[in-house]
């Protein structure tokens, strides 16, 4: 038997900001299913199981938080399974959602990410202090910055394609009333003038830490006949594993993030991603992985990517737009970042993006990466129920 | 071989909780020595009050005051108390339902002993002394001699309190022994005479440093023990300009990849010995041993010409 059609009939997010303190964890969960299920115009009977994700729990210091969610989320006597793979978990818990419907397993899926970081401080619980370990001497982005210099060594892009990424990325976010930083004062002499973090990475290239969560209904091609809102068919999803550390790892352009688009594209029948794709919601969690997925994911040759950012491809109004909900870089609950993505892109495929809207979106990739560029996840939307 | 290394390693972290509208009117109220649960649409009162029905899901937002007495519907003997548990002497874990609810909550009874215990004894709230708003304003239960208040039902209460407690901290803490493993251990104990000694794949030949044991790639293990550096080349960098959490190392400094001669992949270090903008990627460095017998303190500059970018562009 072949696999469901699977279409995305139903998304909810909170706004997203620095601190939730009006609500607890299960509220803010229980606020983006509820409008998710909302905008689908279905109620939690209706969902036949629940799929959760956020990233580790060192991050608020609930373990298994799954464990007390199943009333908030309406998941009473029914499967709930949670999903766990670092900064990708968002992107990894709509596929293992998605394949539920996929696979004949259940109808209707709520799938739900979130992270309240308020909570916590995700900088402690990346860097424990593991006896016998030299410690991680660097912070935060201390771990992507010499990445950083190494793509724009070996490709010669010039130092102002970060700012760049970071100016167009604040000002999309100020078309999505859901993202965090609505910096509505913006420039890109503001961007340029920020501090140095860790040199080649400014502040204002950094994302923000957010609470927020975000929530998907998924259902069969029954499901979706019945929903009053056009759906967003999934056309191919992938997900892909590297250790975080061999010898010959490309942290620049890491292999798994190729093999996880490639197979993506297969599914979905692409050839030409460039062309064929209307709109892209990647995860760059600092400016300049803009063009390094661009090349990773097959839109730009390599060496080739930060040019499309140099020439405005990437704009809203660009002739392959990234990150038009503002993207990581305006908003970031950690284990919700991946989910957005995806959700973003189906937004798009949908026409219910609202005022970031990319006019006549056909189709749009979702892309999440995390745990030191170990975990890839993908997906690829589109208007048209898929043919094959 | 020597002796394989292991140390405490504790995680601890005052994590905050935001309560929502339920949770922190249930802690006010146990600070303003009121008892609060929350009523269900099939009219069943829950204490301690949930958010959302466990039942249905549906929001529940009815709150009603219970009574500070109630019976006990079981219980277990606590012969040998734990660190922060609520007694420090023996105890009785209970289940209590307190009068007007229709679910028990867990907390401890102080009795003499288990035979003062019994299912279906009644019981009362010590309240603490100083209250804060939390679930330990509660001291603990204690079998009620019949001068408690009489048996009540729960009453409709607004659930509003002047200086609500909003938030919680929850500290948590872990203890765990941790091992670094052989390869690390034979790795610490070459860096005393310091010496950087990796270990080499058989089936792959990439040499590993720190060593892990086993080839990630391969997944075989890995016992070819190979001395690499001292000397090496810095492959990318980043200049930090703010101090990380815990490190106190004067900023900015440059905390760079280094390919040690002989390795196959890079590992981490500070750069010193020269003004931090004038390191460069290719850079040939050595290390500089602290006197305590670990981990190269930094590592500067050997005077040696730059590595060619052929030479470790596919370490980088």
């Amino acid at each position: 038997m072949s696999k469901a059609p699977v279409a995305v009939v139903g998304i909810g997010q909170t706004k997203h900001v620095a601190a939730r303190h009006d609500v607890s964890i299960a509220g803010l969960l229980r606020e983006a299913a509820l409008r998710a299920l909302a905008d689908a115009e279905l109620t939690f009977a209706d969902i036949d199981a629940v799929v959760i994700g956020k990233a580790p729990d060192f991050f608020e210091g609930v373990m298994m938080p799954e464990l007390y969610l199943a009333d908030a989320l309406g998941a009473v006597g029914k499967p709930m399974l949670r999903v766990h793979t670092a900064g990708s978990v968002g992107g990894s818990t709509a596929l293992v959602a998605s394949n539920l419907v996929a696979a004949r397993v259940h109808r209707t899926v709520l799938t739900v990410a979130f992270e309240k970081q308020s909570e916590s401080n995700a900088m402690w619980g990346l860097s424990l202090p593991i006896p016998f370990q030299q410690p991680l001497l660097a912070g935060a982005g201390g771990f992507f910055a010499p990445h950083v210099r190494a793509y724009m060594r070996r490709t010669g892009a010039p130092d102002h394609i970060g700012s760049l990424v970071a100016f167009k990325d604040r000002r999309n976010a100020l078309k999505n009333p859901y993202a965090h930083l609505h910096e509505k004062d913006i420039t890109l002499e503001k961007v340029r003038a920020a501090p140095m973090l860790w040199d080649p990475i400014r502040y204002s290239e950094t994302c923000p830490s957010s609470d927020g969560a975000v929530a998907m209904v998924l259902t069969d091609t029954e499901g979706a006949a019945r929903t009053p809102r056009p759906p967003a068919w999934l056309h191919g999803g992938a997900m892909r594993s590297e250790p975080t550390m061999f010898a010959g790892k490309d942290y620049v352009s890491p292999q798994a993030g190729k093999d996880c688009a490639a197979d993506v594209y297969r599914q979905a029948g692409i050839t030409d991603p460039r062309r064929e794709i209307d709109a892209v919601e990647m995860y760059v969690p600092f400016s300049w992985y803009e063009p390094m997925w661009l090349e990773n994911l097959g839109f730009a040759a390599e060496g080739e990517g930060w040019k499309l950012t140099e020439a405005g491809v990437t704009e809203l109004d660009g002739d392959l737009p990234v990150n038009p909900s503002g993207g990581v870089l305006s908003t970031n609950p950690i284990g919700a970042s991946g989910m957005i993505r995806f959700a973003e892109a189906a937004l798009q495929v949908r026409g219910q993006a609202g005022e970031h809207q990319v006019e006549g979106a056909r189709r749009a990739l979702g892309h999440a990466y995390g745990g030191g560029a170990q975990f890839f996840s993908m997906w690829l939307v589109g208007a048209d129920r898929p043919t094959t | 071989m020597t002796e394989v290394l292991s140390a405490p390693l504790v995680v601890e972290f005052p994590f905050t909780r935001s309560l929502g509208p339920v949770q922190s009117a249930f802690l006010t109220g146990l600070r303003e020595r009121t008892v609060l649960g929350v009523r269900t649409g099939d009219d069943r009162v829950l204490v301690p009050p949930v958010e959302y029905d466990p039942v249905t899901s549906a929001e529940l937002r009815e709150l009603v005051e219970v009574g500070a007495t109630g019976t006990v519907t079981t219980w277990a003997w606590n012969p040998d108390p734990g660190r922060n548990q609520p007694l420090s002497t023996p105890f009785a874990w209970v289940l209590v339902r307190l009068d007007g609810a229709d679910t028990a909550m867990l907390h401890a009874l102080d009795a003499a002993g288990p035979d003062a215990v019994s299912t279906g004894m009644r019981v009362r709230i010590r309240w603490a002394a100083e209250r804060v708003g939390a679930i330990t304003d509660i001291a603990c239960f204690e079998p009620d001699d019949g001068t408690g208040p009489p048996e009540r039902a729960a009453t409709a209460h607004h659930g509003e309190f002047t200086d609500p407690v909003t938030g919680i901290v929850a500290p948590a803490r872990l203890d765990y022994v941790y091992s670094p493993g052989r390869a690390q251990t034979r790795y610490l104990a070459a860096l005393a005479d310091r010496k950087m000694i990796g270990e080499r794949c058989p089936s792959c030949r990439k040499v590993y440093i720190p060593p892990r044991g086993a080839c990630p790639t391969c997944g075989v293990a890995t016992e070819e023990q190979v001395e690499v550096g001292p000397g090496g080349t810095i492959t990318t960098f980043c200049i930090v300009n703010i101090k990380a959490r815990g490190l106190d190392i004067e900023v900015p400094y440059v905390y760079a990849h280094i390919a040690l001669d002989g390795a196959d992949l890079a590992l981490h270090g500070r750069i010193g010995g020269l003004p931090y903008d004038q390191v460069r990627m290719g850079m040939r460095v050595e290390p500089v041993w602290s006197d305590d017998g670990g981990f190269p303190d930094h590592y500067r500059p050997t005077g040696e010409p730059d590595a060619g970018y052929d030479t470790y562009k596919e370490m980088v």
